[in-house]
């Protein structure tokens, strides 16, 4: 009957098929309600219609029992429908712990993309299916958002902080991604595709290239923009050490505390006076105009790698090959 | 009072041929021909409005978008929500029925600031002149969301006139409501207690008191943006320090409540046309009352539902959506009551009453898929797609103008003192119901596919679901010129109207078709409950009667 008309986007991500119970349930109760109302108003206005010009109804002044009925009623059914909607939304909020990271700049009009292995990929995101993927946004200019369809995930990517947004793709295909935060004239060009693939094709796909993994290009940029004179591997140079501080609490000057995340470290770049790091002066200069988001995001990648004992030694050399990028196709076509 | 049938003919003295010529209008503190001014300048808007949405539609006829370049298409969106929204929704029910009705709704001779009023009517044509200069001088292509930073820092469009223009026209909109409240609070007519009072006046009390209290914030948010714009203040461009989302905070601060700015009239019309063309008490009139009042206070706390993907902490998103589904039960409640209104009526089929249950209709769908843009995880989908389109065109447009035409053919023998022609009215209504139906119901589909809004190309698995949404805007498009021409028409060769031709219960019933410049012969007095149909009855009896006693004596 419906030919030519699709009505349901594909279910593509371990989510997607709860979020459709919970829409089909909303949708009964949407049509449930509404034909409750239509019926009654139909039948009434045929049953009661006026059928001698001067006639005048009884006036009714209302019934505290069916007031009572028809606002708890409804008003349990919306409880139900907000507790099943946040608890799905309090689940799909949290990445699981160990979920694969990709970095997202948003731009006008593009999506740029990194994986931490080096892989760049513009308008396009390789994936393997079965593993939970994190993305780690942000924009270089306005705001944007991160819309899968078939994941059922949307979440917008805003200038100056980092938002994320996590999802497990199940099936092999190709899908749309679209910016869904309108930004300014090509807004509606602003779109892409996630490719996901099988985990052997997307190992291979890795190893297809990349210009060495993001830790790697943010050691080079540590290097470079003289972070590393003050920044002291074991500590005794002007900055703290940052071995081993990623994901740890910090403590400032000023007595209050906060844990070293993307955010803290992006925020440590571009504004080091906000939070001053507990025994030492705010000598670090800001690096704001001088890094672009995506060198942000290397630096962070840096940071993260530096473990304790290791020093600065980088991890995943394995990722570190330096072929020509190639892209592999994608594994499976939608069906 | 007088149930008479004088024909508008014989040279009577009312407020259309009170005086004559430009001037007497321009300069006019009559609220009635306020009013007027008012129908006039927001139908010339509406079909401003309306003529960027033919556009629109047009557009999106093929997947590339040929039809216009995606910057045009950016600015004619635009164009179309600030001038629907700002110009024609906000001012369309208040400033024509309300300003119309609510004097003569409580008895009295007019509101009580009728030069205040005056001002609030060339405040609104300023602001509107700004937009429209803004739209000539080469457009504003930020959405009518303004969202920074974009509309602060990237957009090169003419975003601070039609700023301003949208910061003039608030004010046209708090003073009216200022005017509003006072007139309600200390102008009633002997008798007339707020237990009393029709409930399109509650509704409109509830609605003014959004107004005043919303309009302020939007109106610093528009000036904090035009600082940011011109003098390179941050405040919302994280670059220069400002925080985006702020933005997106005050906003909807105000715009979430402006939905209800736009709904309750509505509401508050629908109340009267349930009651008059049933011949029945509203039931549950006191809680109806209240919920008018309950949805003007909720109004305020619900705005973060707009945010629930921006990066807004995810505890926030719990509280207001679970405030979303408490708006959703005083709205629900006016619904039933409506409903059983019905039950044991005595129902006729006049247009104004067409319009009534397509209003229920529609608005009942457009609350019912809120629900689904309340529930968080099913939010994550479809905000920003085309389904919220598809929703808030079935409040805003299924509720908010359906209401306001079922109004003014109701009220049109009073405001004219003609009839419009049966007939085509109810084709016409048929025609607009048809034709909205087909063009916003595919759109809840699209959206649900996974259509993003503001695409000027898209997809072109998404096409089928286009077209139609396109042939449905034609017929609704037809649908609207209709009513435009037959009440032209009317003016000058409809039926005349009786002072009462519905058999209504309001006071604006006890006075002639058009009303005197005073409104009322003398001040009424009222001794009974609104929709007291009973009394009417014998009322009319009793008129009757000495009616025949002069005639026969
Ligand atoms: C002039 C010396 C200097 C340079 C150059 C410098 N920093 Fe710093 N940095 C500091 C000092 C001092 C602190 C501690 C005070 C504060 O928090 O501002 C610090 C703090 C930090 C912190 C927070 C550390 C913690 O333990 O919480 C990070 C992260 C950081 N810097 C990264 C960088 C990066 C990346 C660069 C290069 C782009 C850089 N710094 C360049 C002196 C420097
Ligand atoms: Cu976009
Ligand atoms: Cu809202």
């Amino acid at each position: 009957m419906f030919q030519g008309i699709p009505i349901q986007p594909e279910q593509a991500s371990s989510i997607a098929r709860q979020v459709d119970y919970l829409y089909y349930f909303l949708s009964a109760t949407a049509i449930f309600f509404s034909a409750v109302i239509f019926s009654s108003v139909f039948y009434f206005s045929v049953r009661y219609r006026r059928r001698v010009e001067s006639e005048v109804p009884k006036p009714i002044h209302g019934s505290l029992p069916l007031e009572l009925a028809w606002s708890i009623g409804p008003g349990i059914i919306c409880m139900f429908i907000f507790a099943w909607a946040s608890i799905l939304y309090f689940r799909n909020a949290n990445p699981p712990e160990g979920a694969m990271e990709v970095y997202v700049v948003g731009k006008q009009w593009m999506w740029k993309l990194q994986h931490p292995a080096g892989q760049r990929e513009i308008n396009e995101l390789h994936v393997p299916a079965g593993r939970p993927v994190k993305l780690v946004m942000t924009s270089e200019d306005v705001v944007h958002s991160f819309f899968v369809p078939a994941f059922r995930v949307k979440k917008d990517v805003v200038p100056g902080m980092y938002t994320t947004v996590w999802f497990q793709a199940d099936q092999p295909g190709q899908y749309h991604l679209f910016c869904t935060q309108y930004c300014g004239t090509n807004h509606s060009q602003m779109i892409g595709w996630v490719y996901v693939m099988q985990p052997r094709d997307y190992e291979n796909w890795l190893s297809g290239g990349g210009g060495g993994n993001m830790a790697s290009s943010g050691e080079r940029l540590f290097q470079r923009l003289g972070c590393a004179t003050c920044h002291v591997p074991g500590g005794g140079g002007r900055g703290p050490q940052l071995q081993g501080i990623y994901g740890k609490p910090v403590l400032f000057e000023d007595g209050t505390k906060a844990v070293a995340d993307d955010a803290y470290i992006r925020e440590s770049i571009l504004n080091p006076a906000a939070k001053v790091v507990a025994g030492y002066k705010p000598v670090m200069p800001t690096f704001q105009g001088q890094v672009t988001e995506e060198q942000i995001l290397q630096l962070i990648a840096y940071v993260k790698s530096l473990t304790k004992d290791q020093g600065n030694v980088v991890e995943n050399p394995s990722e570190d090959k330096a072929t020509p990028k190639m892209k592999a196709p994608p594994a499976g076509k939608k069906p | 009072m007088s149930t008479s049938n004088p024909s508008p003919n014989d040279r009577r003295q009312h407020y259309l041929n009170a005086a004559y010529g430009l001037r007497s209008w321009l300069l006019t503190v009559d609220h009635k021909r306020i009013a007027l001014l008012y129908l006039g300048s927001i139908t010339f808007f509406f079909f401003i409005g309306g003529s960027f949405a033919v556009m629109i539609r047009m557009n999106l006829l093929t997947p590339d978008g040929s039809f216009l370049q995606a910057e045009t298409y950016n600015k004619f969106f635009t164009m179309h929500g600030l001038v629907m929204i700002f110009f024609f929704l906000i001012p369309s029910i208040p400033a024509v029925l309300g300003n119309f009705l609510i004097p003569m709704m409580v008895g009295a001779k007019d509101l009580a600031f009728p030069r205040l009023n005056l001002l609030s009517w060339y405040l609104y044509i300023i602001g509107g002149v700004m937009a429209l200069s803004a739209a000539a001088l080469g457009g504003v292509d930020t959405g009518w969301t303004f969202y920074t930073p974009y509309s602060s820092t990237y957009s090169n469009g003419n975003v601070v006139i039609m700023g301003v223009g949208a910061f003039v026209a608030g004010f046209s909109s708090i003073l009216t409501g200022l005017n509003f409240i006072v007139t309600i609070h200390k102008m009633r007519c002997p008798g007339l207690t707020w237990f009393r009072l029709p409930l399109f006046v509650w509704a409109m009390y509830a609605t003014s008191v959004i107004q005043i209290l919303g309009t302020p914030v939007i109106a610093i948010t528009l000036l904090l943006l035009a600082a940011e714009r011109i003098f390179h203040v941050g405040i919302f461009d994280p670059r220069i320090g400002g925080d985006p989302v702020l933005f997106q905070h005050f906003f909807w601060f105000y715009s979430h409540p402006a939905v209800y700015i736009m709904i309750l009239p509505a509401m508050g019309v629908i109340s009267e046309l349930v009651a008059t063309f049933s011949r029945k008490r509203i039931f549950g009139y006191n809680l109806v009352a209240f919920s008018s009042v309950a949805i003007a206070m909720l109004s305020f706390l619900v705005w973060g539902h707009h945010l629930f993907v921006s990066g807004q902490s995810i505890y926030a998103g719990l509280v207001f959506s679970v405030l979303s589904f408490m708006v959703a039960i005083p709205s629900a409640i006016k619904v039933f009551n409506w409903t059983a209104t019905f039950y044991r009526g005595s129902i006729s089929y006049d247009t104004p009453m067409m319009y009534c249950f397509g209003f229920i209709g529609l608005f009942t769908m457009g609350g019912v898929t809120g629900l689904l843009l309340a529930s968080l995880a099913v939010d994550v989908h479809l905000h920003d797609t085309y389904f919220v389109i598809a929703h808030f065109h079935y409040i805003m447009v299924g509720g908010a103008v359906m209401g306001y035409l079922g109004g003014m053919h109701f009220w049109w023998p009073k405001i004219t003192g003609r009839m419009y022609p049966e007939i085509w009215a109810r084709f016409a209504a048929v025609i607009i119901f048809v034709g909205f139906n087909l063009t916003f119901f595919p759109q809840f589909m699209l959206g649900y596919l996974g259509m993003p809004r503001r695409y000027h190309a898209y997809p072109a698995e998404f096409q089928v679901l286009n077209v139609m949404s396109t042939a449905g805007a034609s017929i609704l498009g037809l649908g609207y010129l209709i009513p435009m021409i037959y009440f032209i028409w009317s003016m000058r060769y409809g039926k005349p109207a009786p002072p009462n031709p519905w058999g209504a219960t309001g006071l604006e019933w006890r006075t002639p078709s058009p009303p005197p410049t005073e409104n009322f012969e003398e001040i009424p007095v009222v001794t009974e409950e609104a929709y007291d149909f009973e009394a009417l009855a014998r009322r009319d009896a009793a008129a009757l009667r000495n009616e025949g006693e002069l005639q026969n004596g």
